[in-house]
């Protein structure tokens, strides 16, 4: 494990007094954010973003398969996410850790709750066959925050997927039946301090954290609070509010990107 | 008579042959030819053929200055990481304190960034760093902060000029570690303002005139800053 | 289940429109990644890989440690959304055995007595596949080793041979892969010529085999010049001269 120094956590606190981070940015500010689409052919969609140094790619694989017994007429969507030895030094290979469930799990839900995905268009026979639509998030660079990579490059993947039906004798190949995408937006609480997109250190100092995901709407869609320290009512509207003003520009950025 | 552009050799590039030089740094012998090991600079004079890595992990040499962080406290030392292949021993007689044997989280723990000194590398490669010398400690405040081990000679300059240079226009304390980590620690701008000086020469380390922009950048920070 | 697909046209050439001794489009770049010691981005044809190296850091867990030198663990993984019908993440026995060849090749080349105790990791994904991705992932590595500073002899690079419709033939695409009679990928230190790697599986006549053993080669060659130049492009442009 790569231990943050003393000294580390110490500057970054002496800094975020007033008012600063180590890279010069607000507390409710992102680095730079890209989006690439379309970068595996063998994928039914996939997406690689970039923030800041964190990289994640997401491809979307899809099969056809049985419907689970309770959603007889509904397509299928499974998220696995892979914090691949790759990606930084203190990651390890083996099944996937705590870490990596719960990673996969939240931008699941971020993309099942929203029902981004219309699910009821995916049947081809109800109760028989069904679409599965696979997610599989590779992260590729870890710089810090994670979860907003890793949701982002899902959204991307997902708007420009199209569904293989003629591989499997089903017709022509169409766009995946998307809506809107809730944007996810994670803050870590270091001290008394709470800032957006943390980098790699802040996200190592960090004593809690708050994902949370909204439309455009100004609605909040889903949200999740990590790590055992704790937040303020008061933090929590604080940090709602940078979600949602950043949650607009970086959903934006996706629409130019994806065209849709 | 130096070559205006510094010459980039990678590993298998045939340098030259042990019957006119000598192998140095980054080489290896084979059948008689000296070949480089690394991607590097070649350096190469009437004696000796070195290249001098541009990238790779820290190799400690005895008598080396180095800032290292506590991985771990044990009861007869402490395990401290110091960016090499492995983590260093620090022994309870090799420091300021008189320490007892099992107290030693009372002087330093997990964490603790402290300026040391190797002292001893055995055949197996294990090493050994002390503290104790007039200008070793545990360090508080300021910030520490990456560079290339290769980069460190630039940074530190022909006899310290470069550190020197920015100590001139900056009020600060800064301490080079071989390894690679640097401490700074000074009021927090000036702070900010030290390590973008410092990343700046480790990103141009290898291009000339470097030395001049440097004090350029400085002179211009000097007419920005308030007095 | 030979499908009546014609691997070589009557001019010579092949499904793509390459002659029988042409290598697929390669494209090198390195040190693509922030938190690795050495990294590398390779596009070969349709596969694309990526390659981290971190080391020489302590071999964990301590018994797999070696006293006398380092030791090399090469990791290779295909992504689950790298091939036609999805892969279940995590290593099958394929991806643990080409971890394992690609492991022995890279032991051969790097100055290991240097780093006792150590363990030098070279992780490869294949993050879109389409044949010979253990040549493209073997290729990446060696330049991910240069740009991390590892000592080495040489940058090992690798590049298959194979036999299609009856000819043996230079760096085999999908298709070839599937329907053809023999495929060869070889790993060679350029500066010796020494073989790292060597995997055959098919049927090939002794003058098959020493012919697409020779070409391979030969694409090696090719293939090398393209990783030197891949490291040379990311270290000068730091020259700023």
């Amino acid at each position: 494990m790569t231990i943050v120094p003393v000294i580390k956590r110490d500057y970054i606190c002496k800094l975020a007094e007033q008012g600063r981070r180590v890279d010069g940015r607000k507390f409710d500010e992102y680095r730079k954010i890209q989006i690439e689409t379309s970068v595996v052919n063998k994928a039914e969609g996939s997406a690689r973003v970039k923030i800041g140094n964190t990289q994640v790619l997401t491809g979307i694989k899809m099969d056809v398969g049985e419907p689970y017994p309770d959603t007889p007429d509904s397509g299928v969507l499974t998220t696995a996410a892979e914090l691949i030895p790759l990606a930084s030094p203190d990651f390890e290979s083996g099944p996937p850790q705590e870490d990596a469930i719960e990673l996969a799990r939240v931008v699941d839900r971020g993309v099942r709750e929203s029902k981004v995905i219309e699910l009821e268009k995916l049947c081809i026979e109800p109760e028989e066959k069904v679409w599965i639509i696979f997610v599989d998030i590779h992260i590729l660079d870890y710089d810090g925050n994670l979860f907003d990579a890793a949701s982002l490059s899902t959204m991307a993947a997902l708007t420009t997927s199209i569904v293989p039906a003629s591989r499997f004798e089903l017709g022509e190949d169409y766009p995946l039946p998307i809506k809107e995408p809730p944007i996810s937006c994670t803050s870590v609480k270091f001290d008394k301090y709470v800032v957006i997109d943390p980098s790699l250190d802040e996200d190592e100092i960090a004593d809690a954290r708050l994902t949370v995901a909204t439309d455009n709407n100004g609605d909040i869609r889903a949200m999740q609070k990590g790590l055992n320290g704790s937040f303020t009512r008061d933090e929590i509207q604080k940090v709602i509010n940078a979600s949602l003003n950043n949650g607009r520009e970086i959903r934006k950025q996706l629409s130019q990107v994806t065209g849709k | 008579m130096q070559d205006q552009k510094r010459q980039i050799v990678f590993p298998s590039q045939i340098l030259g042959e042990i019957k006119s030089h000598k192998a140095g740094r980054g080489t290896f012998i084979e059948d008689g030819k000296i070949i480089s090991e690394r991607i590097g600079i070649l350096n190469k004079n009437s004696d000796y053929i070195n290249v001098i890595p541009l990238k790779g992990r820290y190799e400690p040499v005895i008598g080396d200055f180095v800032i290292g962080v506590v991985e771990e406290a044990l009861s007869a030392g402490w395990l401290v990481d110091i960016n090499a292949p492995s983590p260093a021993f620090l022994h309870t007689e090799e420091v300021p304190w008189d320490v007892e044997f099992g107290a030693t989280e009372k002087y330093l723990n997990t964490g603790d960034s402290i300026m040391a000194k190797v002292l001893k590398i055995d055949e197996a490669k294990k090493m050994q760093v002390t503290m104790k010398d007039r200008n070793l400690f545990k360090i508080n405040g300021g910030d520490i902060i990456e560079v290339e081990p290769s980069r460190v000679p630039r940074i530190i300059g022909k006899k310290g000029s470069m550190i020197s240079l920015i100590k001139k226009y900056i009020r600060c304390r800064i301490f080079v570690g071989q390894n690679g980590k640097i401490w700074v620690d000074a009021e927090t701008e000036n702070i900010e303002r030290v390590i973008q000086v410092i990343r700046k020469i480790e990103s141009e380390a290898i291009t000339f005139g470097l030395t001049n922009r440097i004090e350029d950048l400085l002179k211009k920070d000097i007419r920005n800053v308030q007095q | 289940m030979k499908s009546d697909i014609k691997l070589i046209d009557d001019n010579g050439k092949r499904l793509d429109g390459r002659g029988i001794d042409e290598l697929r489009k390669i494209k090198i770049e390195a040190g693509v990644l922030h938190r690795a010691d050495g990294s590398c981005y390779l596009e070969w044809g349709g596969n694309k890989v990526v390659v981290a190296v971190y080391g020489p850091r302590e071999a964990i867990p301590r018994h797999t440690q070696n006293s006398l030198r380092a030791i090399v663990n090469a990791r290779y993984n295909m992504a689950a959304f790298s091939v036609e019908d999805r892969k279940r993440p995590g290593p099958d026995r394929r991806s643990k055995e080409i971890s394992k060849v690609i492991s022995e090749a890279l032991e051969k080349i790097i100055l290991t007595e240097l780093y006792p105790r150590a363990s030098i990791d070279v992780n490869i994904e294949v993050l879109d596949a389409e044949a010979g991705t253990r040549c493209a992932g073997l290729t990446a590595a060696g330049v991910a080793l240069a740009d991390a500073g590892i000592p080495m002899k040489d940058i090992p690079v690798a590049c298959a041979a194979g036999k299609i419709a009856g000819v043996v033939v230079l760096d085999l695409g999908k298709e070839e892969d599937n329907l053809g009679d023999a495929d060869l990928p070889i790993a060679i230190s350029p500066r010796t010529g020494e073989i790292l790697l060597l995997q055959m599986d098919g049927h090939l006549t002794l003058e098959e085999f020493n012919k697409a053993v020779d070409l391979a080669i030969k694409g090696c060659y090719t293939v090398s010049e393209i990783q030197k130049n891949a490291i040379l492009n990311k270290y000068q442009s730091n020259q700023g001269v």
